[in-house]
């Protein structure tokens, strides 16, 4: 298949259940009200250097319904959640949320950057999203600084049981 | 309602991960200043990182550290606008929206704790303009940077999104520079200030991460900026870990130090460079220093 042709949209692709979806979801309710002004692409910070990164063909996409296309894009990790495009939308939709939205959805189906994988493992193991080395925690009496306080993990965890993406993450660390 | 200029210190993951000097330097100015901070063992990560993976997994993590320090009936207040923002959102999210406040207790019960909607969150900026105020720390100043010339950068999360955050005008924002005018030193304008730094994309894509960083050293330097002032963990390890990578790779000259807003008014305070932790920057300040500290020779 050329690349034109993997382009070429098919109807089968279509599901028009797809943005009603999204916009039950906290932070998609307003998908609908975009009207593909393209204010949020050219405001936005990682466009201007990226070439593949576009918020409105995103949104467009998600309204059509292009589930797959959508949640199996690299594209989509792109986004640095500055919320310019949010605040500058015209229609007040929160593009970076309905982002963020599509992001959990794929995320659901296992498509999860590694950087994400590890953050939440070490959130679940210490409470902290990166390990802070033992040197670091030691050097602070020297810097004078108070103990790092110590988190609770097994109260975090109990707080975090029966919740999807916890289970996502600890079976792929099995 | 909870007690001004005395809060529970919330740290966030970045700073003691590798942004030491700028915890260093807000523990000594505020306390100079008489904010008091209360240590506080039980908090975790405020949950953004997880945000666009779990949703949910963000809310209930935020609404943890909200409920403990409801327990302690204290305001929080963080060094890093992502925690700031994180735990200002999901303050506002669960107090307007009663089922999901519900859903997000039940899981806090499982450790015996609830979210009731009782205090507040502050980035160190907002409680310095607000909670102390501007006379306080003008008149702390013994040690005016009247010679300095500098950039500031806000960076994104403690301005947006405006409609959870609601503090400053994030497309012509001041606090930050009312907050450098008063060490003396003067703030200039630049091209494209509220420009995100691009720590965020690292790791997803250092090409546009980086580029996005050059490009404000850039503007920064066109301006005669003497250093950049940051007040957010990530945009200081952005500009500063990465300033010598970037000119190696665009084959250009910056020399532009990045400094901790904490840092700058610690001077302007009369605080030592060695104090505030000044020899943790890996870009190096010493020519700054020199001229701040033979103007405040001269005064």
């Amino acid at each position: 298949m050329t690349e034109k042709e993997k382009e070429r949209i098919k109807a089968s692709e279509i599901d028009p259940k797809f943005k009603y979806e999204i916009a039950k979801m906290h932070g998609g309710e307003k998908l609908m009200r975009c009207f593909q002004c393209g204010t949020c692409t050219s405001d936005c910070p990682v466009a201007r250097f990226s070439e593949t990164y576009r918020p409105r063909q995103i949104i467009r996409m998600t309204q059509l319904g292009l589930r797959d296309r959508v949640l199996n894009s690299d594209t989509l990790w792109l986004c640095a959640a500055c919320f310019t495009c949010t605040d500058r939308c015209p229609q007040d939709v929160e593009v970076a949320s309905v982002i963020r939205v599509l992001r959990n959805l794929a995320a659901e189906k296992g498509c999860i950057p590694q950087v994400f994988r590890e953050q939440a493992a070490s959130i679940l193991e210490s409470g902290y999203a990166y390990k802070i080395p033992d040197l670091r925690i030691k050097k602070r009496e020297s810097l004078r600084l108070p103990p790092l306080p110590r988190g609770n993990p097994e109260s975090i965890r109990k707080t975090l049981c029966n919740v999807g993406f916890v289970k996502h993450i600890e079976k792929k660390g099995e | 309602m909870a007690e001004k200029n005395k809060y529970l210190i919330f740290l966030g993951c970045a700073i003691p991960y590798r942004v030491s000097a700028f915890e260093i330097s807000a523990r000594k100015i505020l306390q100079k200043l008489g904010v008091e901070l209360v240590e506080m063992q039980e908090f975790n990560c405020c949950g953004l990182p997880l945000d666009p993976v779990s949703h949910k997994m963000m809310l209930i993590l935020a609404a943890r550290n909200l409920a403990l320090a409801e327990q302690k009936g204290l305001n929080i207040l963080t060094l890093c606008p992502g925690c700031a923002g994180t735990l200002k959102k999901v303050n506002k999210i669960l107090k307007e929206d009663k089922a999901l406040r519900e859903d997000i207790n039940s899981h806090l019960k499982e450790a015996g704790l609830e979210f009731k909607g009782t205090i507040d969150a502050k980035h160190i900026m907002q409680a310095l303009i607000e909670d102390v105020g501007l006379e306080k720390i003008k008149n702390a100043v013994v040690k005016p940077l009247t010679m300095l010339k500098v950039a500031e950068h806000n960076g994104c999360h403690v301005l947006r999104p405006k409609e959870y955050i609601g503090f400053d005008d994030p497309e012509d924002p001041k606090t930050l520079k009312i907050l450098i005018e008063a060490t003396g030193a003067t703030c200039l304008d630049y091209m494209d200030e509220t420009e995100c730094c691009g720590a965020p994309s690292v790791g997803i894509s250092d090409k546009v991460a980086l580029q996005l960083a050059r490009d404000k050293l850039n503007h920064v330097k066109v301006v005669g900026a003497q250093a950049l002032v940051t007040i957010c963990p990530f945009c200081h390890i952005m500009y500063d870990t990465n300033e010598l990578r970037i000119e190696k790779m665009f084959n250009e000259t910056y020399g532009i130090p990045i400094l901790h807003y904490t840092q700058l008014l610690g001077l302007a305070m009369g605080i030592s460079p060695e104090e505030l932790a000044f020899n943790e920057l890996r870009v190096d300040a010493s020519k700054i220093l020199k001229e701040a500290m033979l103007e405040a020779k001269d005064n």
